[in-house]
C-alpha cells in the first residue's frame, strides 16, 4: 500500500503502510470517527490531501465515491448494518452485485468468504437468526468479498460481549496476517492492544502514535 | 443496468422478501383503480338510466290533452269539460297536414286481461297505427295495427313482450285470443320497447274497436302530433303555439285560459334532458378526477413511507458501493413494477364487478349497465402508475443523496 497522508480537523499527518493493523483511539469528540469517515470516503475534507494507493481522493462526486468505496474499501460497523431481509450469503454477495459480477460467480465468491469467517453452514440464514458475533462475521465477510485495499472497522466489537469481541478481533488479526490493511476505531484498550499500531486522537490532533511491536 | 436481468432479479428478490410493504403499496394502487372504475362506471350507469327513462321516445312529438276550462268565453261558462272527437282529429289533420308527419290517437285504459286461467291487470292503449312510430315500438313477432284494423274496428291486440311472457309462458301468442273488458281480442303481434318494463306490460288495440265497445262513442283523450325530425326546437315551439290557437278557437276556449287544453312538446323535454345529461357528465367526471387524485395521494404517501423505511438499507447499499443512480433506479423499478401489476389487477377486478352488477341495480338505484370505456380505464391506470413512479422518484432521489454516514447513524 502506498502513501497515506492526510490533514484532518486540526492537522493530522498520518501514513499507513500496506498490511498494517492500526487502532485509532480516543474519547468521543476526539475526531476518530471523522477521520475514519474521511478515509472511508463517507465524508469530505476541506483542505489537505488524501491519497489512497497512489490515487488522490479529492472532490469526488457521489457516483465516483460510490465506485471507489466499492473498489477500495470494506466497511465493518458497530451495529453490523446487514440488510435484514437478505440471507447471510446474499448480504455478502451484495458488493459484488454493485461491481457488476454475474450472479453465479457472486454466489461462489460469497460462499468462499463465508467459509473463511466460519459461517458456511449459516449461509441461508437471515441476520435475525444469527448471534451478534455471527452477524459481525457476516459483515466482515461482506467487507472482504469485494477484495478491498483497506478494511475499515468502526467499533467492530462495540455491540459484542468480551468473549465474542475477542473472537471477532482474532478473525480481524487473521485477515491482517494474510496481508490486508485494517483500520479499527475503538475506545477499548484491550481491542487496541491487539493491533500493531495505536494512534490516539484528542481534540483533532494525534497525541500518541505507538508501534506495539517495537 | 436498467434492463439487465440481474437488476430485475435483485428487484424481484426485494419485492418477494418484503411482502407486507409490497402488499401495502400494491393494495393502495389496486384499490384506487378499483374505486375509480366502479364509481366512474356507476356514473355512466346513471347516465344510461337517464337516457333510458327520459329520452325513450326520441321521435319529436307534441301531445295534446283536453281538460276543463277555467274562464268563461263566448257564452260558455267556466269549468266546461273539453273533449276531442273523431271529427276534431280529421279537422286537425286536414289543417296541419303540410307541417306534420302524422297525428295519432291514444286512449288509455286499465283492465284485466285473461288467457286461459292466467290473468293480470294491464295498461291498454287504444291507438291509431301511427302510434308505433311516435312511441318507437319495435315489433318482435307478427305485426302492428294497420289502417284496415281501424276502419273495420277489428278486435286485435298487439301485446308487450312481458305480457307474452306473463300469460303465454313461451308459447307463441300470435293468433291466440285473450279476454278483456268482456270481449275477446286476437293477438296479432308482440312488441318490445326500450322505455322499460312498464312499457312492455302494455297492449295496443285499435281505438275504433275500443270506442265501439264503449257504447260506440267517438271520444279521443289524447292526440299526439308527430312532426318532422328536421324541424328544430324553435320551429316546433311555433307549431305548438299554432296547434294551441287552432284548438282553442275550434273549442271556444278563451285565448287567455291556461287550462282547457294542455300541450306538451317532447322537443322541450329533450332540450331539458340534454342539459341534465350534461350536468350528470360533469358530476361523473368530477367523481372520477376526485378518486384519481385520492388514489395518487394514497400512493404518494405509501411511497414516501417506503423510502423512509428503507433509508438505512439505502445507506448500507451506498457504503458498499451503490451509486445514487442505481438506488433511484432500484426504487423506481420496484414502484413501477408493483403499481403496474396491482393497477391492472384492480382494473380487471373492477371491470368484472361492473359486468356482474349489470342491470341488477336498475330498479332500486337507478343505475343501469354501469360500464367504463376500456380506453378510459387504461388511461386512468397509466396516470396512476405515472404518479406512483413520480411519487417514488422524489423521495428516492432525496434518499440517494443522503450521505451513507447519516443514513447509518445509530439511533
Amino acid at each position: 500500500m502506498g502513501e497515506n497522508s492526510l490533514h484532518v480537523l486540526k492537522g493530522i499527518d498520518l501514513k499507513i503502510n500496506e498490511g498494517e493493523l492500526v487502532a485509532i483511539m480516543g474519547s468521543s469528540g476526539s475526531g476518530k470517527s471523522t477521520l475514519l469517515n474521511i478515509i472511508g470516503m463517507l465524508d469530505n475534507y476541506d483542505s489537505g490531501s488524501y491519497d489512497l494507493d497512489g490515487i488522490p481522493i479529492k472532490d469526488l462526486n457521489e457516483t465516483k465515491a460510490a465506485k471507489y468505496r466499492n473498489k477500495f474499501l470494506g466497511f465493518v460497523f458497530q451495529s453490523f448494518n446487514l440488510i435484514n431481509y437478505k440471507t447471510a450469503i446474499e448480504n455478502v454477495a451484495l458488493p459484488l452485485y454493485y461491481q457488476g459480477i454475474g450472479s453465479k460467480e457472486r454466489q461462489e465468491i460469497a460462499h468462499e468468504y463465508l467459509k473463511k469467517v466460519g459461517l458456511a453452514k449459516w449461509a441461508e440464514h437471515l441476520p435475525s437468526e444469527l448471534s451478534g458475533g455471527q452477524k459481525q462475521r457476516v459483515a466482515i465477510a461482506r467487507a472482504l468479498a469485494s477484495q478491498p485495499k483497506v478494511l475499515l472497522a468502526d467499533e467492530p466489537t462495540g455491540a459484542l460481549d468480551s468473549q465474542t469481541s475477542e473472537e471477532v478481533m482474532s478473525l480481524i488479526k487473521k485477515i491482517n496476517d494474510e496481508g490486508k490493511t485494517i483500520l479499527v476505531v475503538t475506545h477499548e484498550h484491550e481491542i487496541a492492544n491487539m493491533c500493531n499500531r495505536i494512534i490516539t486522537l484528542k481534540d483533532g490532533v494525534i497525541i500518541t502514535d505507538i508501534n506495539t511491536q517495537e | 443496468m436498467i434492463f439487465s436481468k440481474d437488476s430485475w432479479r435483485e428487484i424481484f428478490d426485494t419485492i418477494k422478501k418484503n411482502k407486507l410493504r409490497t402488499f401495502l403499496s400494491g393494495f393502495t394502487v389496486a384499490m384506487g383503480i378499483f374505486i375509480f372504475i366502479i364509481l366512474f362506471g356507476f356514473g355512466n350507469g346513471l347516465q344510461n338510466s337517464f337516457a333510458k327513462y327520459f329520452t325513450d321516445d326520441k321521435v319529436n312529438t307534441i301531445r295534446i290533452y283536453p281538460s276543463s276550462t277555467s274562464l268563461p268565453y263566448k257564452g260558455y261558462t267556466a269549468n266546461r269539460t273539453i273533449e276531442f272527437t273523431n271529427q276534431d282529429l280529421v279537422e286537425i289533420k286536414e289543417h296541419f297536414k303540410a307541417q306534420v308527419k302524422d297525428i295519432v290517437v291514444r286512449n288509455t285504459r286499465y283492465f284485466q286481461i285473461k288467457y286461459k286461467e292466467k290473468s293480470n291487470n294491464y295498461q291498454v292503449r287504444a291507438v291509431s297505427p301511427g302510434h308505433k312510430e311516435a312511441e318507437m315500438t319495435i315489433i318482435m313477432h307478427g305485426r302492428y295495427l294497420n289502417e284496415g284494423d281501424i276502419t273495420n274496428r277489428k278486435k286485435y291486440a298487439v301485446i308487450g313482450r312481458l305480457i307474452a311472457q306473463d300469460l303465454f309462458k313461451g308459447k307463441n301468442p300470435i293468433g291466440q285470443y285473450i279476454f278483456g273488458s268482456n270481449h275477446s281480442w286476437r293477438v296479432v303481434g308482440v312488441f318490445q320497447d326500450e322505455g322499460g318494463d312498464r312499457e312492455e306490460r302494455t297492449l295496443y288495440v285499435p281505438y275504433t274497436a275500443m270506442q265501439e265497445i264503449e257504447k260506440n262513442n267517438d271520444k279521443i283523450e289524447q292526440i299526439i302530433v308527430v312532426y318532422n325530425p328536421e324541424m328544430d326546437y324553435a320551429a316546433s315551439v311555433q307549431l305548438e303555439k299554432k296547434l294551441e290557437d287552432f284548438i282553442k278557437k275550434k273549442k271556444f276556449i278563451s285565448p287567455e285560459d291556461n287550462r282547457g287544453v294542455y300541450i306538451s312538446n317532447t322537443g322541450e323535454q329533450l332540450e331539458n334532458s340534454k342539459n341534465f345529461d350534461w350536468l350528470l357528465q360533469i358530476v361523473v367526471s368530477f367523481i372520477g378526477i376526485g378518486t384519481l387524485i385520492a388514489g395518487i395521494i394514497g400512493i404518494s404517501n405509501i411511497m414516501v413511507f417506503v423510502v423512509k423505511e428503507r433509508t438505512k438499507e439505502i445507506g448500507i447499499r451506498k457504503a458498499i458501493g451503490a451509486t445514487p443512480k442505481s438506488i433511484i433506479s432500484m426504487i423506481l423499478h420496484e414502484s413501477i413494477f408493483i403499481t403496474t401489476i396491482s393497477g391492472y389487477t384492480g382494473l380487471i377486478f373492477a371491470m368484472i364487478v361492473l359486468k356482474l352488477i349489470g342491470n341488477n341495480l336498475e330498479e332500486k338505484y337507478f343505475i343501469s349497465n354501469p360500464y367504463i370505456d376500456t380506453g378510459d380505464a387504461i388511461w386512468a391506470t397509466v396516470i396512476l402508475i405515472f404518479f406512483g413512479a413520480l411519487a417514488g422518484y422524489l423521495p428516492a432521489r432525496k434518499a440517494a443523496k443522503i450521505k451513507p454516514i447519516i443514513a447509518l447513524r445509530d439511533k
